[in-house]
């Protein structure tokens, strides 16, 4: 497994805000995570990346206890999030918000290849290159968190909401861009609240409530889950 | 988080702010298409300007340019101090985005350690020639920076801005009741920096105020060239992904507490040699040197010349510098305006606040991010 999560707790100040989660990613996989606003989906990756230390609990990623570890080197050993909303930094170009994502990196080459490829796979920030973060729309801003994660090159890709606030048809497109990422051979850990869309996409799944996880399988066993169609997909 | 104003109406706000773009981008359009010999002529004019202002022969063509009530070299010595430290806590507030409101502090901590070090009413009577002190004040202003910086720089913005107001306020109470330090009565003949004319006399005297705003003059030179190397480096891309997104910079693998840390040290180093250049020039020291409104003076002087730009620090600490010292000696309907500084100070502050909240000159970068803020305001509304 890419990425073990074992029995994590995590407290904010005195409010607990997960009890006790496990999870796994394995290599390849697209694993999503669903669940109604407060649930723990964003603090689960906070958790992850290391933004927020845990209060009990042990985090795992590609063989090794990063439970303890600085977000930093997190970074360096090849986890990289793509945060939610706008997590871009306004003030610097595309570009240069892309250069940020290769920070940790010093192959200058392998660096320059992976710009062609996010430039190529969001022909939108190509034409924008030059254009301040803050200037873009939701949309392109959402892009551009996604393709400064790619620039670092990550073993396992995370997404916090990477379709909120798009449109319907974008919200198409960067699904499309995610299951063409993990197909270039990224592994992909995805928090949404559009169920539907990830569910279809991800290999597995898990559902979190109120800081637990209250069910798991494969993507098409929930979407099909008569409990989880009911609080989450919506009768059409 | 963003507060709304209530201030003239968004039209008149845009006419204005309009206004004054337009007459800004125009003349850094210009400057940015000129070719590179005009930047590098007019840039050399600029400073061969400033070295030669405080020549007598030289100011006195300048209208109402020198002061009319106090010494015009003595004022250009005490602008040049604030522009410095002006560069210095630009990169602690400006580039990195830290609220620092007790800067003045580490000036402190340069001036009394230079003090200590060489004054024959120290209690130590080491009695060290000044050059030699100067390297040991940065040190420990930069030692002083790091052991406040380690707590206090994992806590974010208002909790920083009030842990260094506390500090700035340490120093200063040390300063007034320590009997080490010396209070009231203070530090005197502390030495001058070295350096002889060929006739015998120093360079740097008692009387002539000149050498000494030359010698800062260089030294902002020096300090600015560093300042900009390290900005256009890796460590000024961390600085500046601190201060757009904290969460995002360590996200991208940015360690952001030792960055922090970083521009916490260079800072203070920068304000320690501020004051052990005043402390050289002044040859005294005592605890009045050092109140508050000195902090809040040099960080209103940063936001108000544009922060996050060098040239902006510089603008804005030589402009509000320069400022408080031309009210001494006009007088208005038999009312001294010199008193009256600080209220015409507050009120520039203001319109600037209301009408260009991203300084005189801001980076571009800067501007941006106020864009982008301002979205997120309306968005919220």
């Amino acid at each position: 497994m890419l990425l073990e999560i074992e029995d994590v707790s995590l407290l904010y100040g005195r409010i607990q805000a997960l009890h006790g989660i496990s999870l796994t990613v394995g290599e390849g996989e697209i694993v999503a995570l669903i669940g109604a606003n407060g649930a723990g989906k964003t603090t689960t990756m906070r958790a992850i990346s290391g933004i927020r230390p845990v209060a009990s609990g042990r985090i795992r990623f590609d063989g090794e206890d990063i439970t303890k570890l600085r977000a930093d080197l997190r970074v360096r050993r090849g986890l990289c999030q793509a945060p939610e909303g706008r997590g871009i930094f306004p003030g610097m170009t595309v570009l240069e918000n892309l250069d940020m994502g290769a920070y940790t990196r010093r192959d200058r080459a392998g660096v320059a290849q992976d710009l062609d490829r996010v430039l190529t796979l969001f022909p939108r920030l190509a034409e924008r290159r030059k254009q301040h973060g803050g200037t873009l729309s939701g949309g392109e801003q959402q892009m551009l968190a996604v393709g400064r994660a790619l620039m670092s090159r990550p073993k396992l890709l995370l997404l916090d909401e990477p379709s909120m606030g798009l449109a319907p048809m974008l919200i198409q497109q960067i699904f499309n861009i995610i299951t063409e990422i993990n197909e270039q051979g990224t592994t992909i850990l995805l928090v949404e609240q559009n169920a539907q869309q990830a569910l279809a996409r991800a290999h597995r799944a898990y559902v979190l409530e109120t800081g637990r996880i209250v069910k798991s399988g494969t993507g098409q066993e929930l979407l099909h889950d008569p409990s989880v169609k009911d609080a989450y997909l919506g009768v059409a | 988080m963003t507060t709304t104003v209530n201030g003239p109406s968004p039209e008149q706000r845009e006419a204005f702010t309009t206004r004054l773009r337009h007459g800004r981008e125009a003349i850094s359009e210009r400057w940015h298409h000129a070719p590179r010999w005009v930047r590098w002529a007019l840039l050399a004019a600029v400073i061969v300007f400033f070295y030669a202002l405080p020549n007598k022969e030289f100011y006195q063509y300048l209208g109402p340019i020198p002061t009319p009530g106090a010494n015009f070299t003595q004022v250009l010595f005490t602008v040049s101090i604030y522009v410095l430290m002006a560069v210095g806590l630009n990169i602690v507030v400006g580039f990195a985005g830290l609220l620092d409101l007790g800067y003045f502090g580490f000036f402190a901590v340069g001036a009394y350690t230079v003090a200590v070090l060489t004054s024959p009413s120290s209690d130590i009577k080491t009695l060290w020639p000044w050059l030699v002190v100067v390297p040991i004040a940065i040190a420990l202003t930069m030692v002083s920076g790091v052991m406040l910086g380690t707590p206090t720089l994992r806590l974010r913005g208002d909790y920083l801005a009030l842990v260094t107001l506390g500090f700035a306020e340490m120093i200063r109470i040390a300063a007034v009741s320590s009997e080490f330090l010396k209070g009231q009565r203070g530090f005197n003949q502390i030495p001058h920096p070295p350096g002889q004319y060929a006739d015998g006399r120093p360079v740097f005297g008692v009387l002539d105020a000149r050498p000494y705003y030359w010698l800062v003059l260089t030294l902002i030179i020096l300090v600015v060239i560093g300042v900009r190397n390290l900005t256009h480096s890796r460590v000024g891309r961390a600085w500046i992904s601190i201060r757009e997104d904290e969460d995002a910079a360590q996200l991208m693998g940015v360690p952001t507490f030792k960055f922090k840390l970083w521009a916490f040290a260079a800072g203070a180093a920068i304000a320690g040699l501020a004051g052990a250049l005043f402390a050289g020039k002044q040859n005294f020291v005592n605890s009045q040197n050092f109140e508050l409104l000195n902090s809040i003076i040099i960080l209103a002087a940063v936001i108000f010349g544009g922060s996050g730009n060098i040239v902006g620090a510089i603008v804005g600490g030589g402009l509000v510098a320069y400022m408080i010292e031309r009210f001494r000696g006009i007088e208005l309907f038999g009312i001294e305006l010199y008193e009256f500084r600080f209220l015409f100070f507050g009120v520039v502050l203001v319109v600037m606040m209301i009408f260009r909240p991203q300084g005189l000159i801001p980076n571009r970068r800067r501007a941006a991010e106020f864009k982008d803020r301002r979205k997120e305001v309306t968005v919220g509304e």
